[in-house]
């Protein structure tokens, strides 16, 4: 159990590691996302119908949480997201024994998400 | 007695997490909770429930006796002089807003001044904000160096003609340092300015003999010397009791009640508003005489200051590690070691040692002044209590160092 934990969290330093650079000018207030115990930073661009979202954590396990999601949402249409159920979450088993306060890290992330698409839709 | 048989009296600290053995190192945060506590808290709301100071029958004159006999022992604890200075509250957060509201009623103006030591948590900074904003009175802080040590020196410089009030904790939930408040007292004493002590972690750590100590304001929680949760004490001065008005009106906090006008009770009562919450209260009695014996016990003592000691010198000579309050003699240091690591973040660390079952504080620990103080968005705390073994010690320092270089 531990040492599934373990590799969970080397993976995630890995992705964490290999997302791509977020400009400091675009570490604002208003893309901070409120609720988690790190800086989470995320942006969100429109091209051709679909979203493209970038982001940035100071922490690097956030960090490789945000960038699977972010993996997962790019390239959809504010339709797909928005009507998405965001199961995959806790079929990857990202969310089960996760405390209130990192669950709602990432509730928080990804509402976020959720509504950065509903504003798109 | 061992840790390990002080140990025994605490389930908690027999179970797993992730399949690994537990090493609870959140003690600032709470202590765990020993058998005979969980047992006077079942005991007195199963057999003993009844609203107390109010009817005449059985069960209420027993669950009034428990509830008092709590009381004594706090007293008898902290030597207040008298039951009357001891005041029931849901904790040290309660007690601090009981003072700073009715204090502030009876003593703060506008353009008054009220000192807040930099490194105190929310608790002991936010009422007295609140206060002030709506008395048009001032906070100021009462700065700490980079060691983590208050600057007691410029305390007098402080005070002014317009002072009130010095709010001072006895030793800071991050910074780990006993604070000299004798000579915070005395210096404030000496300018006729009143002292409020936040004994959150005082109590658990220091002797306290809220006598010897002199302070007008003694705080503290129950639910970290291993009481009930909900649980807490405010000791204050029968000179300011007596002063201050209730902090909040109803239940047996009256004399006589008439559309005329209101008269309050004697002493505590008169600060302890509604139904208290009487049935964790009585497990300030269990708690106190286990923190008494903790205490006392020799072997337990000298456990406690060879893993508080083996940690702080590991901390410290760890290049990568950033530990906050240092001290030269170690008897002005509690066992709570908050640190950063150069290139990790705290979070991170705190979800992988979290699987390797150790349970510590991430964050800014209540004390966000004190983070930009020292321009970090948080910190790792790690807290010992007398039940914590060097083997968990030695377990810790070990899985750090597995986190530091996974993220490093």
């Amino acid at each position: 159990m531990y040492d599934e934990w373990l590799d969970k969290y080397e993976y995630l330093i890995e992705l964490g590691k290999n997302l791509g650079d977020f400009p400091e000018e675009k570490k604002t207030e208003d893309r901070l996302i409120k609720g988690c115990q790190s800086r989470v930073w995320l942006d969100c661009e429109v091209k051709d119908g679909r979203l493209f979202f970038t982001a940035d954590s100071d922490a690097i396990i956030t960090k490789g949480i945000i960038s699977l999601l972010i993996g997962v949402y790019s390239g959809r249409t504010p339709e797909e997201i928005a009507s998405d159920d965001f199961s995959f979450v806790e079929q990857i088993g990202l969310k089960e024994n996760l405390s209130p306060t990192r669950a709602n890290g990432l509730v928080s992330m990804i509402s976020t998400i959720k509504q950065l698409a509903q504003r798109n839709v | 007695m061992k840790p390990e048989e002080l140990r025994i009296q605490f389930p908690a600290l027999t179970r797993s997490v992730y399949g690994k053995k537990l090493v609870y190192l959140d003690n600032a945060a709470t202590s765990q909770r020993p058998l005979k506590v969980v047992e006077a808290l079942s005991d007195a709301s199963l057999y003993h429930n009844a609203n107390i100071h109010r009817a005449v029958h059985c069960l209420a004159s027993e669950a009034t006796d428990l509830y008092e006999q709590a009381r004594e022992s706090v007293r008898a604890y902290i030597n207040a002089p008298l039951k009357e200075n001891v005041i029931f509250t849901s904790g040290a957060t309660a007690a601090i807003n009981l003072v700073a509201y009715s204090f502030a009623e009876a003593f703060i103006g506008e353009g008054d001044e009220v000192i807040v030591g930099e490194s105190e948590h929310h608790s002991n900074l936010v009422p007295w904000q609140i206060v002030c904003a709506r008395k048009g009175a001032k906070v100021i802080p009462l700065p700490v160096d980079e060691y983590g040590r208050l600057v007691v020196e410029i305390l007098d410089s402080l005070i002014t003609g317009r002072t009130r009030i010095v709010c001072v904790s006895h030793c800071s939930n991050v910074l780990g340092l006993v604070n000299p408040i004798e000579k915070i007292i005395e210096t404030a004493h000496a300018r006729g300015v009143k002292v409020l002590v936040d004994g959150a972690q005082g109590i658990v750590h220091c002797d306290v003999d809220v006598q010897k100590i002199g302070c007008d304001f003694y705080a503290f929680s129950g639910h970290k010397i291993y009481a009930a949760t909900g649980t807490g004490v405010l000791y204050a001065t029968k000179e300011m009791l007596d002063i201050l008005p209730p902090f909040m009106g109803g239940g047996e906090m009256i004399g006589t009640v008439s559309w005329e006008g209101t008269t309050y009770a004697d002493l505590p009562y008169k600060f302890e508003a509604g139904t208290p919450n009487f049935n964790a209260a009585v497990t300030l009695k269990p708690a106190i005489g286990l923190l008494e014996s903790i205490r006392k016990d020799e072997e337990l003592t000298q456990s406690s200051e060879l893993v508080k000691t083996f940690v702080y010198q590991r901390l410290i000579s760890n290049s990568k590690i950033h530990l906050y309050g240092t001290a030269d003699n170690l008897s002005q240091k509690i066992p709570v070691f908050s640190f950063t690591v150069d290139g990790a973040h705290h979070e991170d660390l705190a979800l992988i040692l979290d699987k390797m079952g150790i349970a510590l504080r991430s964050g800014h620990m209540c004390a966000e002044p004190l983070m930009h103080r020292y321009g970090v968005t948080g910190m790792l705390r790690a807290s010992f209590a007398p039940y914590n073994t060097m083997e968990e010690a030695e377990y810790f320092l070990a899985c750090l160092d597995k986190a530091i270089n996974m993220l490093v």
